[in-house]
């Protein structure tokens, strides 16, 4: 395998890691819809439906972040030390949500039950925007400089330089908040089609799950379509990495749009991830007892996420750009890993097919009862 | 206080904070596994109960163990981006194996644990406990794995084209240093829990509530307990020969010993001169109580062996891999050979820029004979290169005399558990055990201001110092996220005990009620 392939591969996992953590931000979508029901008891429910699954949400953005280190360290470098407040911020949404699903219901808890509702909703509306806000920058860039010199510079050996402002500037830029909003109610229209899917007993719940997965739905599709048009018309870099891992940068207009052609793959990709997301939608919001949307939402979200991960990092596309000094941008030939650890970390990812496949074995043995009220008063743990 | 100051007590807050509650996880995890392995073999309702008790305990703890371990890993690029990739291409693996393969796997079987009754098989559940366990401990082997690296940094080489470290050799990084660490944290896991389970069980019994519960419970608890202290002491043992080879420093701060003799003795109790440096005649001690031969014994298991001093150190005497006294280089030398091979890379950098490849290779053969040292290129002074020794010095003997009075603890505990009603009977034992709870978190976290403070002023030994391993923000932004940290913490540490002291109320009555009723 050549170091090239390994780059290609490793950037192919990181998009595979990425389409599943914003599938599973169905999580999240749940979470910000918590205060906007009126019933108590279904309150409950959301909130057991999500937290079985939250720690697959919380434990993929781990690895996300863990193989980004692994494989593209100059990211890891570069994103986390410059965007601190973009990057604190997620964490601490994610920090007061891992407490929460234990600790609402417990007696003891000090702060109420509302509070750690509150803690929930939080993560599940500034998870969702943020990290929409974080893959933006894939695209439309970051301020930083990278000198690797710098390290010989005993006064201030850092490497990585960015605005000052340190990930404010890229929370309040319209362009990123664009994806955030658009994640925001991708997840929301998510979490309806999951609990329409795993949560039985209860018609007319079903009923407002529909209406809210067509709104939310509706309003994902108006924002993303927007993030989409941004993305085909905005002139980005075509990057040449030389041999001395310098990199050589030229403007490109509509770079993003050419992408999808030339790699007609990730076009297709995106195209099949479009297609399965509004039929899932569809299906599920016009029959009259269609469950299985979250299946086809889920994969289509997935398609999609891939196909943008890829039209990022392939193609001579620096992943991710510099707005201050586009020499510095990164792209997976720069940033990458060395050729062994990338060669050692593929033997590893040999893993993931099985780690799928007990988690899929797990999730279907967990969710072939259907959560009900019922349940909900006789078991003996429940958030 | 800088920002590298502010940087570095985020980390120890966020990484103390840790590992109040992971320990606790490692540990009662084994503990609710034998415990539900009991109930299956014997039907028991009694082990139902047992299991679903400390289960309960496991998740509180689980969530908040959780919920302040995903800032460690990120905070490595957030407070330490020049570390992430100066190593990164080496530390970054063990990490994203440990999401892989280990977190995974909890996150997945934790599920079945809580909501899996009824829902699953009795011995697929019982699977489930045992792989949430073992998922625990495998996470931590690859997080231990990644810290024992950057005590004793192996299996790479540096890149100068790149200005970054590059592993060569994925299984050094399971060292020695790696191997006793993994199993020295994994088993004072067991230990802590051991004691909690004692401890909390001894409130039963001072209640005169549940109290076969409590005994059933004491005698799990101190078997874990005991098996994990004694294989605790063991792998400490296996850690000092280590730290004795690879960070020869360490071990002399954690002695406060700087002027080293051979048949050296151990401060067993004592007070380090705070006026005492290594270049002048200050007494070490203001007082102390001494073990003959004791240092020389736990350093290099031999009573006569030489253990050098931090003067000795300074001045060049240490012991090397093989653990052989040797005359190495001084630090005033160190600093002068790193600030050459500082300059070799500068050259190698220039000749690369002007494709000068005669002028590269000079360079980088001088780099290669100097880039041993090249984190002590950073310093100016030797001084800057010691590190605290009054915190590793009376961290190193808290751990060790609590660890001691545990071992004595947990061989009482399950002498007494065995002898008819003695526990019962003899309130003072069960006030004791419940006393001797917050005693066993000091000792854990003891042991980690060691292993920690005693490395400093490294993050990757002899290569990185702490205060080359920042990111370029701002003091200020590191305040701020300090005390953010400190006050979410807090706030959920103070909401766990809380709810930890009610549910051990509450349930403690519901398990009586089984033990009645069988």
């Amino acid at each position: 395998m050549t170091l090239e392939y390994l780059q290609n591969y490793w950037w192919l996992l990181i998009s595979v890691l990425g389409g599943i953590l914003v599938f599973l931000l169905f999580v999240q979508g749940g979470q910000s819809m918590l205060f906007g029901l009126s019933s108590r008891s279904r309150r409950e429910l959301v909130v057991n439906s999500m937290g079985r699954k939250w720690e697959l949400t919380f434990t993929t953005l781990v690895t996300f972040g863990g193989a980004f280190f692994a494989s593209f360290p100059l990211f890891y470098s570069t994103s986390f030390g410059g965007a601190y407040w973009l990057w604190t911020l997620i964490l601490f949404s994610f920090i007061v949500q891992a407490v929460s699903y234990e600790y609402r219901n417990k007696a003891g808890n000090i702060y109420g039950t509302g509070t750690y509702d509150a803690f929930l909703f939080i993560n599940g509306c500034v998870g969702c925007i943020l990290l929409g806000v974080a893959v933006s920058m894939f695209f439309f860039g970051a301020e930083f400089t990278v000198k690797r010199g710098n390290l010989l510079d005993a006064g201030n050996p850092v490497i990585s330089q960015w605005a000052s402002t340190h990930g404010f500037e890229a929370i309040f830029n319209w362009k990123n908040l664009i994806l955030g909003v658009a994640v925001l109610f991708l997840a929301r229209m998510q979490a309806c089609l999951y609990m329409m899917n795993n949560i039985s007993g209860d018609d007319q719940f079903f009923n407002i799950l529909k209406n809210r997965a067509l709104i939310n739905g509706g309003i994902f599709v108006v924002f993303f379509l927007w993030f989409l048009a941004m993305l085909c018309t905005a002139t980005g870099y075509t990057a040449t990495t030389n041999p001395d891992l310098t990199v050589s940068v030229a403007e490109t207009p509509y770079k993003y749009f050419f992408n999808f052609v030339n790699l007609w793959w990730a076009g297709a990709t995106l195209l099949a991830g479009v297609v399965l997301v509004l039929f899932g939608l569809g299906k599920s919001c016009f029959s009259r007892h269609f469950t299985k949307g979250i299946w086809f939402t889920g994969i289509g979200t997935f398609f999609a996420v891939v196909s943008l991960f890829w039209v990022a990092g392939y193609g001579d596309t620096p992943f991710y750009p510099s707005l201050l000094d586009p020499e510095s941008s990164l792209t997976i030939r720069n940033a990458s890993s060395s050729e062994f650890t990338l060669t050692a970390m593929s033997y590893v990812s040999i893993v993931i097919p099985f780690v799928l496949a007990y988690i899929a074995y797990v999730w279907h043995s967990m969710d072939k009862t259907k959560l009900t009220s019922r349940e909900m008063e006789t078991t003996s743990h429940k958030y | 206080m800088t920002v590298v100051d502010w940087s570095r007590w985020q980390f120890a807050l966020t990484a103390i904070y840790h590992w109040l509650f992971v320990p606790l996880t490692l540990g009662l995890s084994v503990i609710v596994a034998v415990m539900e392995s009991l109930y299956l073999k014997t039907k028991s309702e009694k082990w139902l109960a047992a299991t679903k008790f400390w289960m309960t305990l496991f998740g509180i703890n689980f969530a908040i163990g959780v919920a302040t371990g995903i800032i460690l890993e990120f905070e490595f690029g957030t407070n330490w981006s020049n570390y992430s990739w100066f190593v990164g291409d080496i530390f970054g693996a063990p990490l994203a194996i440990e999401g892989l393969v280990a977190f995974f796997m909890e996150a997945t079987f934790v599920a079945v644990m809580f909501f899996g009754w009824g829902k699953v098989s009795p011995r697929f559940h019982l699977a489930s406990t045992w792989l949430t366990s073992l998922g625990a401990s495998i996470s931590a082997l690859w997080i231990l794995v990644a810290n024992a690296w950057m005590q004793y940094p192996v299996g790479m080489e540096f890149d100068p084209a790149q200005m970054r470290n590059v592993m060569d050799n994925f299984w050094a990084l399971f060292s020695g240093v790696a191997v006793n660490k993994f199993f020295h944290a994994v088993f004072s896991g067991w230990t802590l829990s051991g004691v909690f389970v004692i401890g909390v069980s001894s409130w039963f019994l001072l209640k005169r509530r549940n109290e076969p519960f409590a005994i059933r419970s004491i005698k799990v608890g101190g078997w874990v307990g005991l098996i994990g202290m004694l294989l605790t002491m063991w792998t400490g043992d296996g850690s000092a020969v280590e730290v004795t080879k690879c960070q020869p420093m360490k071990l002399a701060a954690m002695e406060g010993l700087y002027k080293g003799h051979e048949a050296q003795s151990i401060v067993a109790m004592g007070i380090v001169n705070p006026d005492k440096t290594w270049d002048n005649d200050e007494d070490e001690y203001l007082f102390d109580i001494s073990i003959p031969y004791g240092l020389s014994i736990l350093a290099k298991h031999d009573p006569n062996a030489f253990v050098p001093g931090i003067a000795d150190i300074v001045n060049g005497f240490s012991i090397n891999e093989n653990g052989d006294t040797v005359n190495t280089v001084g630090y005033a030398e160190r600093i002068r050979l790193g600030k050459l091979s500082h300059e070799a890379l500068r050259r190698y950098d220039i000749a690369r820029a002007q494709h000068d490849e005669k002028a590269m290779a000079e360079a980088e053969n001088d780099l290669r004979q100097y880039y041993p040292y090249f984190g002590y290129g950073y310093f100016d002074s030797v001084e800057e290169a010691i590190p605290p020794v009054g915190v590793t010095f009376y961290s190193f003997r808290v751990m060790v005399v609590l660890g001691s009075y545990f071992l004595l603890y947990l061989i009482v505990a399950l002498f007494a558990v065995y002898r008819k009603d003695w526990l019962q009977r003899n309130k003072w034992m069960q006030l004791i055990a419940i006393a001797s709870v917050p005693f066993m978190w000091i000792c854990s976290e003891a042991g980690w201001m060691v292993a920690e403070v005693g490395r400093q002023p490294w993050t990757v030994q002899d290569l990185l110092p702490t205060k080359a391993a920042i990111s370029e923000i701002s003091s200020a932004s590191v305040i701020t996220t300090f005390w953010l940290f400190a006050a979410i913490f807090t706030i959920l540490l103070v909401a766990e005990v809380s709810i930890m002291l009610r549910q051990i109320d509450k349930r403690s009555k519901h398990n009586l009620e089984i033990d009645n009723a069988h």
